[in-house]
């Protein structure tokens, strides 16, 4: 099973990231990471899922029946900006520090807090390179990790802005008398 | 206008200003402020008092699917709402609008277990078209408009509303203009143009056309333009089980019901069409057997208004999302008046109709269950009762049957005459035992000069007969019940008589005396042991003036044939039982 990474415009309303979750987990699939926070329009959330899935096409038609969503675009083959961010705890004894430092900077990571044995560290950049972080780091004893899950974001002029979806809201849509 | 009224007060205002009429339900601690109002406009909305939330949820569905308009159903919080779930469950399968009003525990207790509090919209979330929670009554119009708007345009289903005591009891100004706000929620009724001509030039090119006519059909009101098209291409015409009425079956071009208990030369003819062209239907499991190997030589035409339909079970050459009326529409708009191509075309279908009635002649559909040998000896095959019943159905005209799930379902679809679209209903996709009754409330009431004609199990008559006292106290008259009773949970004996080898596990059913039950209900209750007493027990029903049972006592172990065995291929039919007993 491939790994797709599915981006959403949905409206922002009560519930809506339970209709989500609930139609994935409804096939039985497992998200591997999900990010959901405003968008650049008010009212309107943009979410990145990752997930491995067989047939994409079929799970995002169905998110369309959801009533808040109003874009899925599966990005997995699109040129894409991709981020994720990691907060990392490290057990940090002063003898440890030089080399972790020496880490941090060539990972281009910022320690963003030190405590008498411990560090913070937050690491951000492409999925990848936070994964390979880690794994550097690792050796050194991590107390407490969390990791943000991905963004991505379509390169270019490509991807879809969130007015595009909302500049219809107002009014009925059409509506088919039902004879009988 | 913006006089103060109660969040409740609300509520009723919002139902009558969308037309609706009728209410089924059950009052209880949560939802009573609601029905404290609901006593105020009692003029115009009439509310039935069931005996279970499920009565009153396929009753509204039973409502909506002989009209087509929103059925409405009421449950208290806790309990009362989640007795609600099989019927929305049941209506989401079946694509039936229906509104659920539910109410909830007062806002300041959500979440903190307050007495008979369940989290009904997240029980419901996968079983909804959409559902709302409501903590303030401001809130109230603007959801009642848009949950009913949801409910009954593209494809309907059930949506819920679950209100907080307090949003009932809220007074407020309510404020009645309203624009909805559904920027994701926009459903598409007018077919793309272009695949309507693509669709045509393939249809043009079959050698071994067919028409396969689900519930789009009857839902959108197309029987008209199904008509017209089957009649100007000359394609021969399958209706599915929820298609049943869609297209008349005394039509020289109609062919019957496909799949598992479909006829053979339906399953046959669609393993050999060329062009199959589905509007309105959803390629149900129970039509395709297993997919991988329906209709393996055709180019698929597929008209669905839900556009995640298409292509989710079988492949589809020309998808088309649209209204399956406006889509039949543009197809007549759009057939080319070239004579020779149509020449053609009526050149192959004429040969294809011949070569699928010589299939069905042999097979000889219907008769293979009449005047058998092996029933001769039976005192009450339960195919003469459909024999008298379907002689009087046309004979009075002016009927509706719903009937429940088992052998005696599949025995009312295939057997019946059927002409006229929602005249069968019938829970197809869910396939909900006790469905029946309850659903023929809502029939009878929206339906009050037919004649509303149950065919039920003995098995799942007995999950939901208590609404035999709702019907009483309605006064309604025109509902008439057969029980098909046959002493078992009939299709699972069916199944565990082919394929498990007669282990009849928990399918050995006992039950009342159904006659004795309904006179206690206060019905006339009728007991039929054989053949002889059949007609004269219908003629009794209908010279009743009142609800009449008949419990039709059938030969207990006879089968429902054709049958396709679960995922094997409709070319895989068993046409009798293995073994005469
Ligand atoms: C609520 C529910 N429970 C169980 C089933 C499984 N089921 C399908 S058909 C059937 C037998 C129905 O028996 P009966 O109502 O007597 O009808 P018959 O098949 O004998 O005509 C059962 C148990 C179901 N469809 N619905
Ligand atoms: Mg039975």
């Amino acid at each position: 099973m491939k790994k797709h990474t599915i981006v959403a415009l949905v409206q922002d309303r009560p519930g809506v990231l339970s209709r989500v979750v609930g139609l994935i987990r409804r096939r039985g699939f497992n998200i591997e990471s999900l990010a959901v926070g405003h968008s650049e329009t008010p009212g309107v959330s943009r979410m990145t899922i990752v997930v491995e899935w067989e047939d994409v096409e079929q799970v995002v038609k169905q998110l369309y029946r959801l009533i808040e969503v109003l874009k899925v675009s599966d990005v997995t083959n699109d040129p894409t900006v991709e981020r994720e961010m990691a907060l990392m705890k490290l057990h940090a004894p002063p003898a440890k520090r030089p080399e972790i430092v020496a880490l941090t900077e060539v990972f281009d990571a910022k320690i963003v807090d030190v405590g008498a044995n411990t560090m913070v560290i937050e690491m951000t950049g492409s999925p990848a390179k936070v994964q390979n972080f880690i794994d550097v780091i690792r050796p050194y004893g991590i107390r407490e990790m969390m990791r943000t899950g991905r963004i991505a974001m379509v390169r270019g002029a490509r991807g879809h802005t969130a007015e595009e979806y909302v500049e219809s809201a107002n009014g009925h849509a059409e509506r088919v008398p039902v004879a009988n | 206008m913006s006089e103060k009224r109660t969040g409740a007060q609300v509520m009723c205002e919002a139902l009558i200003r969308n037309g609706v009429e009728v209410m089924f339900g059950i009052p209880g601690g949560a939802i009573m402020p609601f029905y404290y109002a609901m006593w105020d406009y009692r003029d115009k909305l009439r509310h039935v008092l069931c005996r279970h939330e499920q009565g009153a949820g396929h009753a509204a569905e039973g409502y909506a699917r002989a009209t087509g308009r929103l059925g409405v159903c009421i449950g208290t919080s806790g309990p009362g709402a989640t007795n609600l779930v099989t019927a929305i469950a049941d209506a989401m399968m079946d694509s039936t609008p229906i509104l659920a009003i539910t109410g909830q525990v007062a806002s300041h207790v959500l979440g903190k277990d307050a007495f008979q509090e369940t989290d009904i919209t997240g029980i419901t979330m996968p079983i909804t078209k959409h559902n709302y929670l409501v903590k303030r009554a401001e809130d109230l119009p603007y959801v009642f408009e848009e949950a009913i708007y949801i409910a009954t345009t593209g494809r309907p289903g059930p949506v819920l509303i679950d209100v907080t005591k307090d949003a009932q009891q809220a007074t407020i100004v309510p404020d009645w203009n309203i624009k909805l706000d559904l920027p994701g929620y926009k459903p598409n009724y007018r077919p793309n143009l272009k695949q309507v001509r693509e669709a045509i030039k393939l249809i043009l090119s079959a050698k071994k056309p067919l028409i396969i006519a689900g519930h789009g059909v009857i839902m959108s009101g197309a029987v008209e333009e199904l008509r017209a098209f089957a009649e100007r291409t000359r394609i021969p015409v399958i209706t599915t089980l929820h298609g049943i009425g869609a297209f008349p079956e005394d039509h020289p071009l109609s062919i019957g019901m496909p799949g598992m208990h479909g006829w053979v030369h339906v399953n046959r003819a669609i393993q050999e069409c060329d062009v199959l062209f589905n509007i309105g239907g959803r390629f149900d499991d129970r039509v395709t057997g297993k997919a991988s190997t329906f209709a393996p030589n055709a180019k698929v035409i597929h008209v669905d208004i839900d556009p995640s339909e298409i292509g989710k079970n079988v492949k589809v050459t020309v998808p088309i999302v649209a209204d399956a009326r406006l889509a039949l529409q543009a197809f007549l708009n759009e057939f080319p008046p070239d004579r020779e191509a149509f020449a053609e075309l009526h050149g192959h279908a004429s040969d294809w109709m011949e070569h699928i009635r010589e299939m069905q002649a042999k097979h000889q559909p219907k008769q293979q269950y009449f005047n058998r040998a092996d029933t001769e000896n039976m005192s009450l095959p339960p195919h003469d009762v459909y024999a008298a019943l379907t002689k009087a159905l046309n004979s009075r005209g002016n009927y509706r049957v719903v009937t429940d799930v088992g052998q005696h379902q599949m025995w009312a679809a295939q057997l019946i005459d059927w002409y006229r679209p929602r005249t069968h209903i019938t829970s197809g996709g869910a396939g909900t035992m006790g469905f029946a009754l309850p659903a023929a409330l809502g029939v009878a009431i929206a339906c009050p000069n037919d004649t509303v004609w149950v065919i039920c199990g003995d098995g799942g008559f007995q999950m939901t007969n208590q609404e035999m006292a709702t019907i009483v106290q309605e006064g309604i008259k025109n509902v008439k019940v057969a029980v098909i009773n046959n002493g078992y949970l009939g299709m699972v004996r069916q199944w565990q008589e082919l394929f498990e080898n007669k282990r009849y596990s928990g399918t050995p059913l006992s039950g009342p005396d159904f006659a004795k039950l309904a006179e206690a209900y206060y019905w006339k209750g009728i007991t039929v042991e054989h053949t002889s007493q059949v007609e004269a027990a219908i003629e009794e029903a209908y010279a009743t003036d009142g609800p009449v049972l008949i419990d039709f006592r059938v030969e207990r172990e006879v089968n429902v044939f054709p049958m396709v065995p679960q995922n094997k291929s409709i070319s895989e039919m068993i046409l009798e039982s293995p073994h005469k007993s």
